[in-house]
């Protein structure tokens, strides 16, 4: 199509038809109407399931006002995270400074939530008009005795993906400053946000195999388990994109070895317990493991057989935050007899999109940091009949006559886990056996 | 209690803001320019957040592009990002205009935009061009209400040409749904009124379903039609505030920012009406009046027999409303329409609040009021927990606001009204109407069935008629 830009080509790959390698992790071309949000959104949705902390944005109030509880992360207990704080700067602090605005938020903003931690944002001015933040935030931490972190995401210093490396960095200063003993089969979940509950869902099969679950971070998070999270023997990575720097970083200054898995889908959900299993070394836990797989297994085919005689020979488009799930996603549309033709990521790396172009069948089409436009010609060319993506994708599908299912972190459905691939199953059912469609082709 | 309290303690930091920035008023308001796609000056985050907020309102495609500036840009500046997001723009839209919004970060570092727009015209001089309309609008300059008025006034005063006085009028309704526009273009066509209505996203922003994917959807104000608003006979202005105030800690507070139809008196000598957002009877009736005085007709019967329905609903339904006390929240213009309809049903406003920073919504509310409710907290530059915080001692028997209250309303145990923007939580916020005869009776509806079915829920008994 003669409207896709030029400087873009390489970032689009044709399974079976180009060579070229997949171009990723670069910033957005200007003019194009990316799907992608900024640093300071990187940094934000990977640390706001913290929900002891408080958040406080200091910047002006879009900022704030359109990252207010705009994720399902469910908290069991406090739910300060789920409030938007903001210094909502003015035009004078912006020329005088809002260093001393910042100071009296942070001040009143602990003393009336009582927080166990707070996390203070910058945004893309507070750089150019060069408020120390980390000035401020030692002094309230001195003065309040809790800890108060920096995050330092002006929205122009990278890509959303710069934003999760500095959220990670953020929580970094925190690991390592408790000493809760833990036992010696315990794991920390990296990577799960406990969107619409996934995470309970993961504790428990943990639990049913007689691992302990130390730190959960971020999902349900509390800032005393981050302090702690360096006292488990693992770190269990989901959502690898955001999550694995601070996994590095653990294993660097902590030696905590960590594994990369994915809950969604059957197999996938299955290795995760097995490898925890095989990392342990113990017959025990993974007689345990596979008796879970069992029994879910059992629970779940007969259901999964009766979703699939009824989808086989859909094809579904996949345009999700991370390359990583679009993996897993593609083994569970294939699953319940679903076929990926397009498939995308905002923050795909490299070796994932390679991985991608293994997994696909040819004809595949496969796109980093896509837009409107295209997106909604590759449905048209491959003849889609889903589009699995999020909030933004949503109206495209809609209007082109696709099914939709809403894979992104403002869900309300737990898509993870064994019960996650029922839900997910039902929902691409729902949406492709819909009787709307005959209005509409 | 006192009437007219600014804030409740007093708070440095804004919590659960109730206002949203600057560029998101002006890309809605350029989302009614026909052929229009609005491009932010700035990061990407700025665009994709905002289209996301109002895709979750109005579930339709909403393309905003982005400059989308990076570290290098920050520091040498936004001339290259803005040319080549437009010749990308151009490239893959081939848009009739280009409403550019400018962002906190390129305001900061003093981006000169209009000169932007002029080198690249002066660059590309032998190519057909889009028309560009630049409204400047930094997020710590007041909220998404004063984006929208500047970008109103941005528009016409870049497109509104001089002419010979035509028999059409201006009508620039402010922020309003797409159902509301639809029904004024009804009225108007049903005065027999030619018309300019800008800005009328009624259609980019609640399409039909389509046939073949539009890369800019239909509908909205043409050039041609916006260059015919500096040859009106007159202009028509809904809202009171039109946030004319001065701004919070602004440094250029005192500048007086020019509506359009000021703009268009000032510029071509258009004169111009102005009242409220037309909500309720007296409202309406205001509304109405001008129209007559305007086309020179009577109001057509259609409309006639709308109010004198709305007039027997009141009477229908009035022991349901009498003495109830309501929180009112939202935008300021927004607001005074509703409370000035709830006071001719008897419902008691207890708390009237919003995040804009006028300092003119007591003035406005005691104008529609006339002044009676000594005890109506009227709050300006309110947050969300603001209002949380003193809803116990007011006692409320029902929210009137965006679905963003929802959580106050949940923790009450009282029923919401969901009206303006956003509606993020139901169907249909595109759809909700609010002013004329038929968009009160809607609101009067739905404000009555709240009032009942929270009664009925509570009942011991659960009864099937009233």
């Amino acid at each position: 199509m003669s409207s896709f830009l030029i400087e873009r080509k390489r970032q689009i790959f044709r399974s079976g038809a180009d060579q070229h390698e997949m171009l990723c992790s670069r910033p957005s071309v200007a003019g194009s109407v990316s799907q992608r949000a900024c640093v300071f959104c990187g940094s934000r949705v990977v640390l706001y399931p913290i929900a002891d902390a408080l958040h406080l944005i200091h910047g002006p109030i879009g900022c704030a006002a359109y990252t207010w509880d705009i994720r399902g992360a469910l908290s069991s207990g406090p739910e300060i995270h789920r409030l938007s704080f903001s210094t909502d700067l003015r035009e004078k602090d912006i020329v005088f400074g809002g260093e001393s605005k910042l100071y009296l938020s942070l001040v009143e903003l602990i003393v009336r939530y009582q927080p166990k931690a707070a996390f203070v944002y910058s945004t893309c001015i507070v750089g150019v008009i060069g408020d120390d933040l980390e000035a401020v935030c030692k002094r309230v931490s001195k003065e309040k005795g809790l800890s108060v972190i920096p995050v330092q995401a002006p929205g122009f210093q990278g890509t959303k993906k710069d934003g999760y490396k500095v959220a990670c960095e953020a929580l970094a200063t925190l690991v390592g400053t408790g000493d809760r003993e833990v036992p010696e089969i315990s794991i920390n979940i990296l990577g799960d946000f406990n969107i619409a509950g996934e995470l309970w869902l993961l504790l428990d099969y943990y639990k049913r195999m007689g691992i302990y679950v130390n730190a959960t971070i971020t999902g349900d998070g509390r800032v005393d388990d981050v302090r702690s999270a360096h006292k488990a023997s693992l770190n269990v990575v989901q959502c690898s994109g955001s999550m694995m720097y601070l996994a590095k970083i653990m294993k660097e200054e902590y030696g905590v070895p960590f594994m990369k898995v994915s809950y969604f889908g059957l197999e996938d959900m299955s290795d995760a317990l097995y490898e925890v299993a095989k990392f342990f070394k113990s017959a025990a836990l993974m007689s345990k493991a596979k008796e879970i797989v069992r029994e879910e297994f059992g629970r779940l085919m007969p259901v999964l057989k009766e979703y699939r005689e009824k989808l086989e020979g859909k094809k579904a488009a996949v345009y999700v935050g991370g390359s990583f799930k679009a993996i897993s996603l593609i083994k569970a549309l294939r699953l319940i007899g679903v076929q990926t033709v397009v498939v995308g990521s905002q923050t795909g790396t490299t070796e994932d999109y390679e991985l991608i172009q293994n997994l696909c069948d040819e004809g595949t089409i496969i796109v980093d940091d896509s837009n409107p436009i295209e997106l909604s010609a590759f449905v048209k060319e491959t003849g889609a009949d889903i589009f699995i993506g999020g909030v933004k994708e949503r109206p495209i599908a809609y209007k082109l006559g696709l099914g939709f299912c809403d894979h992104n972190h403002e869900r309300k459905e737990a898509l993870a886990g064994y019960e996650g691939m029922i839900n997910f199953a039902k929902e691409i059912y729902a949406t492709a056996m819909s009787p709307v469609w005959q209005f509409t082709r | 209690m006192t009437g007219a309290i600014k804030n409740t303690g007093t708070w440095a930091s804004t919590r659960n803001a109730c206002k949203l920035c600057a560029p998101l008023g002006a890309s809605i308001v350029f989302k009614g320019i026909k052929g229009c796609v609005p491009m932010i000056h700035g990061s990407q985050g700025c665009a994709t957040y905002i289209r996301r907020y109002m895709i979750s309102h109005y579930k339709e495609p909403v393309d905003i592009a982005s400059s989308n500036f990076s570290e290098e840009t920050t520091i040498f500046g936004g001339r290259a990002n803005f040319s080549t997001g437009v010749d990308n723009l151009v490239a893959q839209y081939q848009p009739e205009v280009i409403g550019i919004a400018s962002a906190c970060l390129s305001e900061t570092i003093g981006e000169d935009i209009h000169g932007f727009i002029r080198e690249y015209r002066a660059a590309n001089r032998n190519k057909p061009l889009p028309e560009f309309v630049h409204a400047s609008t930094p997020s710590y300059q007041g909220s998404h209400m004063d984006g929208f008025h500047h970008a109103v006034t941005a528009t016409v005063s870049a497109l509104a040409r001089k002419g010979k006085t035509g028999g059409h009028i201006n009508i620039f309704p402010g922020f309003i749904s797409p159902e509301d526009i639809r029904h004024l273009k009804d009225i108007l066509s049903d005065f027999g009124i030619p018309y300019v209505l800008f800005p009328d996203y009624s259609d980019t922003l609640d399409n039909p379903h389509w046939k073949e994917y539009q890369l800019i959807p239909e509908g909205g104000t043409s050039v041609g039609e916006l260059k015919l608003t500096g040859s009106a006979k007159v202009s028509i202005e809904l809202g009171y505030v039109f946030q004319q105030g001065r701004y919070k800690d602004s440094l250029k507070g005192n500048q007086k920012f020019q509506t359009a139809a000021e703009w268009l008196r000032q510029a071509y000598d258009i004169p111009f009406y102005k009242g409220g957002l037309p909500i309720g009877l007296k409202e309406t009736d205001r509304f109405f009046k001008v129209l007559e005085d305007i086309s020179g007709k009577p109001t057509p019967e259609r409309h006639l027999r709308e109010r004198g329905r709305l007039i027997d609903a009141y009477v229908d339904g009035h022991k349901y409303h009498f003495g109830k006390r309501a929180v009112v929240f939202g935008e300021e213009d927004l607001v005074i329409g509703i409370v000035s309809f709830l006071e001719e049903i008897g419902i008691e406003t207890v708390l009237v609040a919003s995040g804009g920073a006028s300092g003119k919504l007591k003035a406005a509310i005691d104008t529609v009021t006339g002044g009676k409710r000594k005890h109506m907290l009227v709050m300006n530059e309110m947050d969300f927990e603001g209002i949380n915080e003193i809803t116990d001692e007011l006692k409320p028997d029902i929210f009137i606001g965006n679905s963003k209250g929802y959580y106050i309303s949940r923790r009450m145990g009282k029923p919401l009204v969901r009206v303006g923007f956003p509606i993020h939580d139901r169907f249909g916020g595109q759809r909700v109407q609010h002013i004329g005869y038929k968009g009160t009776q809607q609101l009067f509806d739905r404000i009555t069935n709240a009032l009942i079915e929270y009664k009925q829920e509570h009942s011991s008994v659960g009864y099937k008629y009233i």
